[in-house]
């Protein structure tokens, strides 16, 4: 799993397809026809202000909202009437905003739940290997409650979780969000890393630079619309990009 | 020595007692934990229990009722095996019972506002009490005398005041490995994780990939089988069954689950235990009439004091 060894990423097809998709939360119309691809083994990252949709996006893919309009596809398979715990068994799985570790349940007890729908114990055991291999810091915390964890590391056992679930597309929803720059640069590598072992990943950012820094290609979000789509060399340069979300003049 | 033996006396009443209350308390907490639902039906699903298990007892063995009662006292094999299918039959009932309850009266307000389910409780606890009157009537029906009630401290030829019956021992003999084994599923298993995940984090919950709708069906499950077991246990322990049961034993027991602070498991058990031994000393010492006047003062003590409860978490150790 280490980035040095693996081989040049191939991007791949379609992978996930999102199709003119509405999502209200009550009345309020909160995706108002977004379209998004993303091809396998891509980082495809979702920017825009607060309120933009971002994370109602991700919400509508892993089935926690529904679409009131529009089609959400894996491998071309429809997921609008698939229930988010079935979503799950798809391949498709989310590390949410604001971590959602269970603060209850230890470190090990949180990676067990993400691995839920697989009974291969040995297969789990291995995974679970893997994600200690990728946060060290969570091998330490093994028996302790999540919710006594750091910011940083429930972001890790956020990430780990979803990896239990083994994931073709993996959601992470605002992964910086509240870190230091120095554990921000531990969760990106790690992205990193898990995106060259053949994982999809689709990041929803605030900190525009360090996702364009990792990703392949951006949606730019403005009101529940894609209001720019661009790989993220070129969104780099973007006039509008820069003055919006780079903060520059 | 007298004073001292009449308060161990008290003790073991009010620890019997506890343990019923304690199983009772177990299905408001479990269920309060993962829906946030005071389940006001719970009492009333205790109370079919018990009389499930009057039904049952009078189909099965009205021979061994006869004999127990002519105080012939050797024991008779088959009354163990009766007493296992009223037991397993009464929880088997109430387990079903609590899950269609869910199932028509909760489960599609839970996402409505936070009074729709509490008053949707209440209406299930009254058609529950009627459903108790259409079955038994409105008086309180004799619960058949299985449990024959001999003294074990004298059977052991220790000469006290003091009186441990084979009725204190049948409670305790059913109650504490259902507690126990309760804890364990919850614990250790996958399943019990994925409950306590679900009563942590919902939409997480859905993300692993565990379809919520049924750990919460099993949490009904497992909070009305606890309650059919007491109703059948405190039938032979009280030797009677009436409609109301449901309403005082459900305070009780509602009380003692936020006493110990409601969602805690261990909270239940220790709240329980600690509302039966203090009715039972209240019983003893001052007057029974006094006695929810001294529950309800001490569960507001408390609360006064601690807002969650015992061991109940803060709102802050919770988020």
């Amino acid at each position: 799993m280490s980035a040095s060894a693996s081989p040049a990423r191939v991007i791949g097809s379609v992978v996930l397809e999102v199709t003119d998709v509405h999502t209200y939360y009550g009345n309020i119309h909160a995706l108002q026809g977004v379209s998004i691809s993303v091809r396998e083994r891509e980082i495809v990252t979702l920017l825009g202000s607060n309120g933009a949709g971002k994370s109602t996006t991700l919400k509508t893919i892993s089935g926690l909202l529904r679409p009131r309009q529009g089609t959400v596809k894996l491998r071309g398979e429809t997921l609008n009437n698939v229930p988010a715990h079935q979503i799950v068994r798809r391949g498709i799985c989310q590390s949410p905003e604001g971590r959602h570790v269970f603060p209850r349940l230890s470190v090990d007890e949180n990676l067990a739940m993400g691995a839920f729908i697989h009974n291969d114990t040995k297969q789990v055991a291995i995974d679970r290997e893997r994600v200690l291999d990728l946060f060290p810091r969570l091998r330490e915390r093994l028996r302790q409650k999540a919710g006594t964890l750091s910011g940083g590391e429930q972001q890790m056992l956020a990430i780990g979780r979803a990896m239990m679930g083994r994931p073709t597309v993996l959601l992470l929803d605002e992964p910086s969000m509240g870190l230091s720059p120095l554990l921000t640069d531990v969760i990106f590598d790690a992205i990193k890393e898990i995106n060259h072992s053949g994982v999809t990943v689709v990041v929803v950012e605030q900190n525009a630079q360090l996702a364009l820094s990792i990703a392949d290609r951006g949606y730019v979000m403005q009101t529940g619309r894609i209001v720019l789509t661009d790989t993220a060399d070129s969104l780099v340069k973007n006039e509008m990009v820069r003055k919006a979300y780079l903060g520059e003049e | 020595m007298l004073t001292f033996e009449y308060f161990l006396q008290q003790l073991v009443t009010g620890l019997a007692n506890g343990m019923l209350i304690t199983l009772v308390a177990i299905g408001y907490t479990l269920v309060y934990g993962i829906v946030e639902i005071i389940n006001f039906a719970h009492g009333d699903v205790f109370m079919l229990g018990a009389f499930s298990s009057v039904t049952t007892l009078q189909a099965l063995g009205a021979q061994a009722v006869k004999r127990v009662a002519n105080k012939d006292q050797s024991p008779i094999p088959e009354t163990y095996l009766w007493l296992l299918i009223a037991l397993v039959t009464s929880m088997v009932f109430c387990a079903t019972l609590n899950v269609l309850i869910e199932r028509l009266a909760y489960r599609r307000l839970r996402r409505g506002s936070r009074m729709a389910p509490l008053i949707s409780a209440i209406g299930v606890s009254f058609i529950l009490q009627n459903v108790g009157i259409y079955w038994k009537g409105v008086s309180p029906v004799n619960f058949p005398r299985y449990i024959p009630q001999i003294d074990l401290v004298k059977a052991m030829g220790i000469d006290s005041f003091v009186r441990v019956t084979t009725k204190d021992v049948f409670v305790l003999i059913v109650t504490v490995p259902l507690v126990i084994a309760l804890t364990l599923f919850i614990q250790r298993t996958k399943l019990g994780k994925a409950m306590r995940a679900t009563a942590q984090d919902r939409d997480a919950a859905q993300l692993m990939g565990i379809d919520t709708n049924r750990t919460i069906a099993l949490t009904f499950l497992l909070g009305g089988a606890l309650a059919g077991a007491a109703g059948l246990v405190s039938g032979l322990y009280n030797n009677t069954a009436g409609f109301q049961m449901g309403f005082s034993y459900g305070l009780n027991s509602f009380t003692a689950a936020v006493l110990g602070g409601i969602g805690n498991l261990n909270g239940a058990m220790l709240g329980g235990v600690f509302i039966g031994i203090l009715a039972a000393m209240s019983d003893g010492y001052l007057d029974a009439r006094w006695t929810p006047v001294v529950i309800f003062g001490t569960l507001n003590l408390v609360l006064i004091i601690r807002p969650s409860g015992i061991l109940g978490q803060d709102l802050a150790e919770r988020a």
